[in-house]
């Protein structure tokens, strides 16, 4: 059952929300041994609030728009009392003591949540490969990856163990695990949903987003979390105008434009080109317009990225220096206590990223790398802005291939990197941009496409994934 | 600066790796620049401020109850200066 099918059975009556968290409880049971999309799985409290729902029911009380439905949290995502490690021996056995507005509002709203999904350490890696906790298996085919970092996320929607996850994405850290997992994955706009208790990779980019099965339930997750939150400074402070209505408003005379740079690059598979021209072509049969645009500056994005992610990662992780939380090594100096917790908490490529961004942060190679980096970021959100003056949305590749197996790129962090070629330019931006389901590649595995909106646009990039969705059939 | 008590090891493998991603970031320094403004953030955002009014903050018991060491509620940490 879909989320806007369940939560439409509970809010009736017609099945308790305790049924439908026992059935999703059993999968997990049966499955995620195996699978490790979750690092932890809080059955009791899932139980407890499934129960306070059909009460509320029984009541005759409305829980709300996700009533009864099971929800998997990113562990970059606090919840209160309940361990949050983002996937990092730093914070083993952490327990946050406030929950972050996003799982405040699906718990608001009815949303029963089942557990903390596995990630890359502190969401930095496209495999899920990087969590201090060992991988998460693609359901698809339990021999690959299910991208990452959000790829317990994506793994648990796959899998069925919930029909709805939250994950969070800085370069594609949710699209690029739906595509490979089969789901619908959405990066909302920066600023539309809050930030407050997501734990901070790279600040200026970090949005949380949902995980579904279906373009309708991305939207009832989306309108849920979406929305001004004053515990946030980068919040937009707006009301969020729902994108639940507009899924029936069809795409005849939307402007749409095929990025060339991000679909005509090496490293992108053959059938994952197709499938963007595909695409294209079922949006003009739709009634679209499709037109080939270039955006020349997303050539130079993926190594603008990776510059300006670890510079604010390597300030963001200075808060882990085993004072306050997490763990500690002692040693006789505090400096030194400093050093050993991190060298001993932190994995590979967490201590890479925080090299690469001093370095480019300090004095003497700061006007090299950083400002140059931001320059590009300049000329990014200048050819978007040429392009949307004569497109509506765009689409692209979500990722250059379908899911690679365990182990593929683990020898070389720059090719796990190119993972990102097509997400990255959108997220520079801070614009919207999701990934559908849309045919299939080497071995039968999902292909994911990307609709990219400019900022605010979410109401046109549903219209167009709705068609999508629907076309895929 | 990224306080880090990295091994010999570790330092071998990732002297390495980041020389290849640092090889990769050189097609920024071939691009002329000059006359493009940085953007830190997507958002023009100045200034957020919230009215001045008191809410209530985290539980301290809660907070400390998290942290590695602790005295007389106050974190605690090894000497921060060298000995005389």
């Amino acid at each position: 059952m879909t989320a806007t099918e369940i939560a439409a059975a509970v809010r009736s009556g017609q099945r308790s929300a305790r049924d439908v968290v026992e059935e999703h409880l059993a999968a997990i049971a049966a499955r995620d041994r195996d699978l490790h999309a979750f690092l932890v799985v809080v059955a009791d409290q899932a139980r407890e609030a499934a129960a306070a729902i059909d009460a509320a029911v029984a009541r005759g009380e409305d829980p709300g728009p996700l009533a009864g439905v099971p929800v998997a949290i990113k562990d970059t995502l606090c919840t209160r009392g309940v361990a949050t490690t983002c996937g990092s021996r730093i914070l083993d056995g952490w327990e946050p003591p406030y929950t972050a507005t996003t799982v405040e509002r699906i718990l608001g709203a009815g949303g029963v949540v089942v557990g903390k999904t596995n990630c890359d350490e502190f969401a930095m890696g496209s495999s899920t490969e990087n969590s201090a906790f060992g991988p998460t298996r693609n359901p698809l085919d339990p021999s690959r990856v299910p991208g990452g970092s959000s790829g317990g996320s994506a793994a648990a929607v796959a899998a069925a163990f919930a029909p709805l996850a939250l994950g969070s994405d800085t370069g594609g850290s949710i699209r690029q695990p739906a595509a490979l997992c089969g789901t619908v994955g959405v990066k909302p706009t920066y600023g539309r949903v809050s930030r407050y208790g997501l734990v901070a990779f790279a600040s200026s980019l970090d949005q949380v987003g949902p995980f579904a099965t279906t373009v309708a339930d991305a939207a009832l997750l989306l309108d849920v979390i979406a929305g001004h939150d004053p515990l946030d400074s980068t919040s937009i402070d707006d009301d969020h105008a729902p994108v639940s209505p507009q899924l029936a408003a069809g795409v005849a005379g939307l402007r749409i434009g095929l990025v060339e740079e991000l679909t005509d690059v090496d490293g992108v598979q053959a059938p994952v080109r197709d499938a963007v021209a595909q695409a294209g072509a079922a949006l003009e049969a739709a009634g679209a317009t499709v037109e080939r645009v270039s955006i020349p500056s997303a050539q130079y994005a993926l190594s603008a990225y990776y510059l300006i992610a670890p510079a604010e990662a390597s300030s963001n992780l200075a808060r882990y220096d085993g004072v306050r939380y997490g763990l500690r090594v002692d040693a006789d100096h505090a400096a030194a206590m400093n050093a050993e917790t991190r060298e001993a908490g932190f994995g590979p490529e967490v201590k890479r990223r925080i090299m690469l961004g001093t370095y480019a942060l300090s004095a003497g190679y700061y006007d090299a790398y950083y400002r140059k980096a931001q320059q590009v970021r300049t000329l990014v959100i200048r050819d978007f802005a040429r392009v949307y003056e004569r497109c509506d949305a765009l689409l692209a590749p979500t990722s250059p291939t379908v899911a690679f197996p365990l182990g593929a790129k683990t020898a070389n962090p720059l090719e796990m990197y190119l993972s990102d070629v097509c997400t990255i330019p959108s997220s520079l931006a801070g614009h919207a941009a999701m990934s559908v389901p849309f045919g299939a590649g080497e071995g039968g595995l999902p292909i994911g496409v990307q609709v990219l909106a400019p900022a605010l646009g979410e109401p046109v990039m549903f219209r167009v994934a709705a068609a999508l969705e629907a076309a895929a059939g | 600066m990224a306080r880090l008590a990295l091994s010999d090891e570790e330092l071998d493998g990732f002297a390495r790796e980041l020389g290849v991603i640092l090889e990769h970031a050189e097609d920024l320094a071939a691009l002329d620049l000059d006359d493009v403004e940085p953007t830190a953030h997507p958002l023009p955002l100045v200034n957020v401020l919230r009215p001045d009014e008191v809410r209530p903050s985290l539980d301290r018991d809660e907070v400390l109850g998290q942290a590695p060491a602790v005295e007389d509620g106050r974190f605690r940490v090894p000497r921060i200066l060298d000995a005389p």
